[in-house]
């Protein structure tokens, strides 16, 4: 659309204004907050901080023996785990759904897709973690991660192996490769670009991920960020300023993921959404 | 013949041992517990032993007041949540694909929300919106308007929560949209300008019915999104205040932590007929008002 002169400006004006009142503040609000002492903050308001108070910070990360240190270390944990297994399992699941077409193909398409749908039964998930032992316990909770985010990375690994040649499976056979090590050193390293675009949004997802820990990974010991975080909103009621500096906190690794891969996410997102 | 060995040789190839370890790990974790949550919703249930009893679970949850206010509540917020975002998607969609210069920084702001936290941007808003101290509140007073107890008021709080969920999911929405509407090819628009087309014209004849993939995508996901939330509301209100913000899914949390396992899972069964009732016929009917390019 051609836009002239002064509409565009008044618009783009217009625009500015409106995402610093809508998007800007919000943040502004939790940092200033979030650096203030119990009494200032308690007037949730956007002034400057009387002094400003690092030590927030360090509270927070040493409250209850470094429990959300070490609720990071869970949640960094959680998160890579999940993504190399989701990872391997969908890429090879993605490209044998996408190479073969017959009934059976169909039937396990539509079971994936169902995953993109229903909701998860909680209890009896539950039920069954508890019956393999795996209830509260870190691999319990990656597997389920990985369960749930099978169906989204398996459609993202299968519309993109339409892109490559089937020519290329065929070559490397000729030249005496078996199934799974034409897969892993042929097929695999051309997945690159969606692989990484599972990695960055499954990762976000598993990382921001409440729910499944809530229910899976109970414990005082197991607690991942999102937990911990929810948590302090009753520990610390009354202090505004140490729960928005958690908040700051946890929201610096999407914002760095942001920052580097602001593009992939967006192509990654859009891909799954508007083809599928 | 040399079909029949290829194939052979392709069966091989690709062979389905490959989806052994998603297989294994898909079936156990969740469509077992999907197929078992049917019988286990017609129990009385400790995790350990079970005492069958039909439909009881079922009648429960349709008969108690606290918990049938969950569907009406679900419903309305999957709506609210599904509409807002279809509508002003497609309006940052449209102005972020125009001509601004400012295009890159607008969709990089409307999209961040979109990473973070739905516990953080919960307990953030919720202090936003607290009734006297709360910002937006402050705010409406210096132009003299007495702002509503957001969340506290059991006519609106709904309402509230759907706002925020809004607020950190529209940048999902606009990017499907901008794709949707990238693809749509320029000779449309330059066939339109040469018919003397004015700028409403070019979204009601041209962008509105071919941007229809794209928006089917994004009803189709914020529909299902709304039906299954439940860590904003958890966040914000707890259901509360009374039951007027309780979801289903934040309804068999409360049936899970009250050790209600059957009613609880009754409350999961409910919730997968209804996604699939009301989101299989959606997707029907939204396929077919797409436009073949």
């Amino acid at each position: 659309m051609r836009l002239k002169g002064t509409k565009r400006i008044t618009l783009e004006t217009i625009a500015v204004i409106l995402s610093i009142v809508i998007f800007w503040v919000p943040f502004f609000f939790v940092i200033l907050n979030s650096l203030k002492n119990k009494t200032d903050a308690a007037l949730l308001d956007l002034s400057w901080p009387s002094s400003i108070q690092w030590s927030n910070y360090t509270e927070v990360l040493t409250a209850q023996d470094h429990m959300v240190i070490r609720s990071f270390i869970n949640s960094t944990l959680i998160t890579l785990l999940s993504i190399v297994v989701l990872i391997i399992v969908s890429a090879m699941t993605g490209y044998v759904l996408q190479r073969r077409n017959d009934r059976w193909s169909g039937i396990i398409q539509f079971l994936v897709m169902a995953g993109l749908m229903i909701p998860p039964a909680v209890v009896p998930t539950i039920w069954v973690l508890d019956s393999i032992h795996l209830f509260k316990t870190m691999t319990g909770i990656v597997l389920v991660e990985v369960a749930l985010g099978i169906s989204f990375a398996v459609m993202l690994f299968r519309s993109f192996m339409a892109t490559i040649p089937r020519e290329i499976d065929e070559a490397a056979v000729v030249d005496g490769c078996g199934s799974l090590r034409m897969f892993f050193q042929i097929i695999f390293p051309l997945l690159m670009p969606v692989t990484s675009t599972v990695v960055v949004l499954s990762s976000v997802g598993i990382y921001n991920d409440f729910v499944n820990p809530l229910y899976f990974f109970p414990g005082a010991k197991n607690a991942t960020i999102q937990l911990t975080l929810y948590n302090f909103t009753s520990m610390y009621n009354t202090s505004w300023n140490l729960l928005f500096a958690d908040i700051i906190l946890i929201s610096i690794p999407p914002l760095i993921l942001f920052i580097f891969f602001n593009k992939r996410i967006v192509a990654g997102m859009t891909a799954g959404a508007v083809k599928g | 013949m040399q079909k029949a060995s290829l194939t052979k040789a392709s069966k091989r190839l690709y062979t389905y041992k490959f989806l052994l370890p998603a297989g294994i790990i898909y079936f156990v974790l969740f469509l077992l517990p999907t197929i078992m949550s049917f019988f286990f919703s017609m129990t009385r249930w400790d995790l350990v032993e079970w005492d069958f009893i039909g439909f009881d679970n079922y009648k429960t949850f349709f008969s108690e007041s606290s918990l049938n206010i969950g569907f009406r509540n679900t419903l309305i917020y999957a709506v609210v949540t599904c509409g807002l975002k279809v509508i002003l998607g497609l309006l940052l969609g449209v102005a972020l694909t125009s001509g601004l210069r400012i295009k890159g920084y607008l969709r990089s702001v409307v999209f961040f929300p979109t990473l973070l936290s739905t516990i953080a941007v919960g307990i953030a808003f919720s202090s936003m919106m607290h009734p006297s101290q709360g910002l937006i509140n402050k705010s409406l007073a210096l132009a003299g308007i007495v702002g509503p107890d957001w969340l506290g008021d059991t006519s609106i709080a709904l309402l509230s929560v759907a706002f925020v969920d809004v607020w950190k999911g529209v940048g999902m929405a606009t990017v499907i949209f901008i794709a949707g509407i990238m693809s749509i090819p320029e000779d449309y628009y330059e066939a339109l300008q040469i018919d003397g087309g004015n700028a409403w014209d070019r979204f009601w004849h041209i962008t509105n019915p071919l941007v229809a993939p794209a928006m089917n995508s994004v009803i189709i996901l914020s529909f299902i999104g709304g039906l299954r939330s439940f860590d904003l509301v958890w966040a914000m209100t707890k259901g509360g205040p009374g039951f007027s913000t309780d979801l289903i899914a934040s309804i068999i949390y409360k049936q899970y932590q009250g050790g209600f396992y059957g009613l609880s899972t009754a409350g999961n069964v409910i919730l997968f007929i209804g996604v699939s009732l009301l989101a299989f016929p959606l997707l029907k009917l939204l396929s077919k008002r797409e436009v073949d390019l």
